[in-house]
């Protein structure tokens, strides 16, 4: 009788344990969903036409918009890219291709290092580098945005190509070919779904970046598209400064409000962006 | 018959020779620049490769020298001068210290009951099926939203229900903003690095060891007390490490929420400073000493997380071997 | 009559300090088929992979002595110029993935950015796969990827990849020791119909396979080259105690 019991209570208390440990799972959801709902609602009714192709206008004047911040996060991000991107895949080809000499041992340790500094971090050091000589200038956001790709890119493409079997670059190499185009006709096309999406992960990532950007790219209230020269604005600094700006709580063009519209812009362009990479991946993946 | 062998041979043997008839003068010549390219672009890996620690060295460099002139002058008592006296140009990172230890292990003592559950729940109850995929790639969202736009929304949101909780309970100093507020929009912020890689681990654990339990009557909480945790307990920890790395290092969201007060922080609901946001907030428009001081600050910062990390995949690679 | 195409010379290959080839002197014909037998880890594979050079891709590999090509040593060229004149198909078939069969055909040209114009690209697709047997079969499908085909297929896919080519050696390593009886049995019959334009070397695990595919064998024992002969007269004469022992079956 009594072991029965005990027996119940074993089982009950599983399943006890169970239904906990599904509603703490699930309950992380909870903020998640709060955040988008509150930021669409609060946001999405100041996207419109003028709000994205207007610029900044000064507190209580009709129609401002964002379009400054828009052109300047898409530059800074596509500039970063352009740089980061070639390293990275080089320098995961590197890693994935000399797994044993002491310059890849420590280049990988740089980049488990690179991977855990704090964006602030990367931002002074930037600002260090660029700024005594340049002041603020978009390209320096760019470099900053780029060193936190960078291990991004390079640990997706180190670890998809490391997946690959040795048996293609053999394939490759037995039809006389010479080992930069086994690696980029060959290794790099069949692994380029891994790699694609640590491209893809890495932008989102660096699209919502404040931090790097304070001391290098700047805040900036003018249209600018001169990236060697002047501070430019972006979104997520957009963001961070309007909310620190004054707002009445009756003008519907106020700071805080234009900040929401920003907001939505930025987090549907993020998320977006996660989701696809989703998407195409799963869909251009090689099969070996 | 034998004749149309025949004919199959000649054709054969046309074939081979239209294949080599192939200009062999430019096959040559590409062959040679073949074997240039090859090299070069050897040598532009081996430089990738030197370029990643050139440019970590770089960053660490940087930050030691930016910082020297604040090493200089107050030597190891920069750690724990308990001021950030902007006035009297003397500078102390006790307050920030705290307040970045203080925010960072609040945010993960409240994260860790969920990202270990969440780590239970797709690792071991449910590893497939859409529902643990769907939860799985609404963790990885989490991690996606920006901090800015954290930060927004715990200023909007967050800030007004914390200040009427404390005015409920009489704490002070009944702003809303503080370590406090800060702290739980970090949790939220660093769940799904721990969770991850928890469930990873977990989804680790040989079936061999948990059957061997259920084989002895274990109930399946039994068997996730009793083999899983004890089983992956070094890869949890590595998980709260990685967590807790990021949450000393985040910084906008904090920024937005903590409050940005220079003292020293009494309890959780005192308002502060991290790091991280002392230098979003100071960094812009300080100069000289003042300057170098936030550098240091950021050099102590990059070395406390750089072992941090470091300690982590440690962790997780003796894990994995 | 008979011309030697490929011969290496005091050949010796290492991983490391480990002697895995040792001092191999042999001299192969011209358009025969050349089997290469011997337990595992005798060092079979090892020396075929040294005669396109494939050996040293392996860290801490290094290899001596000579292997002539036409009386040319590849030790002393480019590992390029070698293995476009040497083809070689592995044990595993591996079509490249990412292209369609007929891309894979012409892999050795698209991949090393030889531009042909369309019609002789289709012609060397066609003859190839003709001459692999697998052109009848796939035909309609040369915009498939190649790893749709089964087993027997990839693996005359890259056998018909090394031909497209036109090298004058041929190396096998181990090509049916991943294929069913049937698509072993095609792929046995192609070898007899290859060598009127190629030399053909093959390293096997499977004694029955050597004695019905080659003219000539060479039997590789712990890193050497015990015995080397005409196949008929190695399976029912063996010179060797080793090679006897090998052949009736003491140990493998």
């Amino acid at each position: 009788m009594n072991s029965s019991t005990n027996i119940k209570y074993r089982i009950g208390k599983s399943s006890g344990m169970q239904i906990l440990t599904t509603i703490l799972a699930f309950s992380i959801v909870i903020p998640l969903i709060l955040i988008l709902l509150f930021i669409l609602k609060s946001g999405i009714q100041h996207i419109n036409w003028q709000f994205l192709t207007n610029v900044y206008k000064p507190a209580g004047e009709p129609n401002p918009g964002i379009a400054h911040a828009l052109l300047g996060t898409l530059l800074i991000v596509v500039l970063a890219s352009v740089v980061s991107i070639p390293i990275g895949i080089m320098c995961g080809v590197y890693l994935s291709e000399n797994k044993k000499s002491k310059l890849a041992y420590w280049s990988s340790l740089c980049v488990d290092v690179l991977q855990g500094v704090p964006s602030i971090v990367v931002g002074i050091v930037i600002f260090a580098w660029m700024h005594q000589r340049f002041g603020y200038f978009a390209l320096s956001g760019s470099f900053a945005l780029g060193i936190m790709m960078l291990p991004i890119i390079i640990r997706s493409t180190e670890e998809t190509l490391k997946l690959l079997p040795d048996s293609l670059k053999e394939a490759g190499f037995a039809l006389g070919m010479p080992f930069h185009r086994v690696i980029l006709k060959v290794i790099i096309p069949c692994g380029f779904s891994g790699i694609l999406s640590g491209i893809m992960l890495s932008i989102a990532r660096v699209s919502g970046e404040t931090a790097p950007l304070l001391f290098t790219a700047g805040v900036s209230h003018y249209l600018s598209s001169n990236v060697f020269k002047g501070p430019m604005q972006s979104l997520p600094l957009l963001i961070y400064d309007y909310y620190s700006l004054p707002s009445s709580e009756t003008d519907p063009n106020s700071f805080i409000n234009q900040a929401w519209g920003a907001s939505v812009i930025l987090l549907v362009f993020v998320l977006l962006l996660n989701i696809s990479t989703k998407l195409i991946t799963r869909k251009w993946k090689v099969q070996l | 018959m034998p004749e149309v062998i025949q004919m199959e041979e000649q054709a054969e043997y046309q074939g081979v020779a239209t294949i080599k008839s192939l200009s062999p003068a430019k096959r040559l010549q590409r062959s040679y620049r073949h074997i240039r390219v090859e090299g070069a672009f050897k040598v532009m890996l081996v430089g990738m490769g030197i370029f990643m620690v050139v440019l970590v060295f770089g960053i660490l460099l940087t930050l030691i020298i930016g910082s020297s002139q604040s090493i200089k002058t107050f030597g190891l008592s920069f750690l724990w001068g308990k001021n950030w006296d902007a006035v009297n140009d003397v500078y102390g990172a006790r307050p920030f210290l705290v307040g970045t230890l203080l925010t960072s292990f609040l945010a993960l003592f409240i994260s860790i009951p969920f990202s270990i559950a969440v780590a239970i729940f797709l690792g071991e109850y449910f590893p497939k099926g859409w529902v643990s995929e769907m939860l799985k790639n609404t963790i990885e969202l989490i991690a996606a939203v920006p901090s800015v736009i954290y930060g927004l929304w715990g200023f909007l949101v967050l800030v007004p229900l914390v200040r009427a909780i404390e005015i409920k309970l009489g704490i002070q100093p009944q702003q809303g903003w503080g370590i406090f507020t800060a702290s739980l929009i970090l949790a939220v912020m660093i769940i799904p690095y721990a969770a991850s890689l928890g469930r990873s681990v977990i989804q680790m654990v040989p079936s061999a060891l948990k059957e061997a339990a259920y084989a002895l009557g274990a109930t399946r909480w039994e068997v996730i007390r009793s083999v899983i945790i004890p089983y992956t307990k070094s890869g949890l920890f590595a998980g709260i490490l990685l967590s807790l790395g990021r949450a000393l290092g985040e910084t906008m969201a904090v920024t937005m929420l903590i409050g940005n007060s220079n003292d020293l922080p009494k309890n959780i609901f005192s308002t502060g400073n991290t790091m991280a946001s002392a230098i979003a907030l100071f960094f812009g428009e300080a100069n000289d000493l003042r300057r170098s001081s936030l550098i240091e600050l950021g050099l102590v910062l990059f070395l406390i997380t750089l072992v941090i990390n470091m300690l982590g995949k440690r962790v997780i690679k003796r894990f994995t071997n | 009559m008979e011309s030697t195409i490929v011969k290496s010379v005091d050949y010796n290959a290492y991983f490391g300090d480990n002697h895995v080839v040792k001092n191999v002197n042999i001299e192969i014909p011209k358009n025969h088929v050349i089997a290469v037998m011997g337990p595992s880890g005798c060092g079979k594979t090892t020396f075929l992979r040294g005669i396109n050079r494939m050996h040293e891709l392996i860290p801490n590999a290094k290899a001596t002595g000579k292997i002539l090509l036409n009386n040319e040593d590849v030790m002393q060229m480019h590992p390029i110029f070698v293995r476009l004149k040497i083809g070689m198909v592995f044990q595993r078939p591996n079509p490249f993935p990412n292209l369609s069969i007929y891309d894979n055909v012409i892999a050795g040209y698209k991949l090393n950015g030889i531009k042909l114009p369309k019609d002789k690209k289709d012609q060397i697709v066609e003859e190839s796969l003709t001459k692999v047997a697998l052109w009848k079969e796939v035909k309609d499908s040369l915009t498939k990827k190649g790893s749709f085909l089964s087993g027997g297929q990839q693996q005359r896919l890259c056998i018909a990849r090394a031909v497209a080519m036109a090298p004058e050696v041929l190396l096998f390593d181990e090509p049916t020791s991943a294929l069913d009886p049937i698509s072993t049995s095609t792929v046995e019959e192609l070898f007899h119909e290859l060598k009127k334009n190629y030399t053909l070397i093959i390293v096997t695990h499977n004694m029955q396979q050597a004695a019905r595919v080659s003219d000539r064998t060479a039997f590789f024992y712990v890193g050497e080259l015990v015995e080397y002969d005409d196949t008929k007269k190695m399976f029912t004469n063996p010179k060797d105690i080793r090679t006897q022992n090998y052949i009736t079956g003491r140990f493998s």
